[in-house]
């Protein structure tokens, strides 16, 4: 066993095999938070990502999720997202990239005197719809969407 | 030990806008060097922002987080004097933690 991990560890490949771990949530860091999103995460395709994150392709979209992007990034390495709920008792956003080879980027929780308000920079590989999913404190989900057009990918980045 | 997390917060009214500039490579994984190997994934994974030792934003990231992202927020009814906390856990287990009293 312990010769293995050596062997694991020496192979430099680490992360390659950590990775799947991560997504089925075998490995959870010491901070464990109220909801832990790793196998959504981990998705590598849309379809996936939103079923693992609470079924959330069942969300019904809402006017009163606003996306602020451009529309058209010049750079894929740092794409400035703003995302702001207007649904009352907003509890968390969540920000989706469809072409990602992984969608999930970011999952926000806000509480006390946070309000559902938040500027991301974010990689986008390639031209992509955006979407923010919003879930409120009664569980319900909502759902708003952006296109993006890149100019240059940034998964090399 | 990661770079110092820099933290703003600015009030207008009972408003105040929170900045936070972390300082990390967020590395995906799919780069290579110069030699063609690949570079180790290393990403924040999930950090905390707190108002006065109370969490306010708990936030879990991916890979495809910009490097050395900003982060801007919003909250009501933070007063100057208070204190704004932010806190950081990586994949590769570092971690880092900062404060500032707004002024």
């Amino acid at each position: 066993m312990f010769e293995l991990r050596r062997k694991l560890l020496k192979g430099g490949s680490v992360a390659a095999l950590l990775s799947p771990l991560l997504g089925s949530g075998l490995l959870v860091p010491t901070g464990v938070l109220a909801a832990d999103w790793r196998p959504a995460f981990g998705a590598r395709n849309i379809g996936d990502a939103l079923k693992a994150y609470g079924n959330a392709n069942a969300a019904s979209e809402s006017p009163d999720i606003v996306i602020n992007a451009p529309e058209i990034a010049e750079n894929g390495a740092k794409v400035e997202i703003e995302i702001t709920s207007n649904i009352e008792n907003t509890r968390s956003l969540a920000i989706f990239a469809d072409k990602n080879p992984m969608p999930l980027s970011a999952v926000l929780e806000f509480s006390g005197p946070a309000l559902p308000y938040a500027r991301v920079q974010l990689k986008l590989a390639e031209t992509t719809r955006v979407r923010a999913v919003v879930k409120t404190l009664d569980g319900k989900t909502h759902v708003a969407f952006r296109e993006i057009k890149v100019t240059l990918g940034g998964c090399g980045a | 030990m990661g770079e110092q997390i820099k933290i703003r917060a600015q009030i207008k009214g009972d408003m105040a806008d929170i900045r936070i500039l972390m300082q990390h490579p967020m590395e995906t994984g799919q780069r290579k060097d110069d030699k063609g190997q690949t570079l180790a994934m290393h990403f924040i994974q999930t950090f905390t922002v707190s108002h006065n030792g109370k969490t306010m934003i708990e936030g879990q990231l991916n890979t495809s987080v910009s490097k050395n992202p900003l982060f801007a927020f919003k909250a009501r009814g933070i007063k100057v004097g208070d204190k704004i906390s932010v806190s950081w856990l990586d994949s590769a287990g570092d971690k880092r933690q900062d404060e500032i009293v707004v002024s």
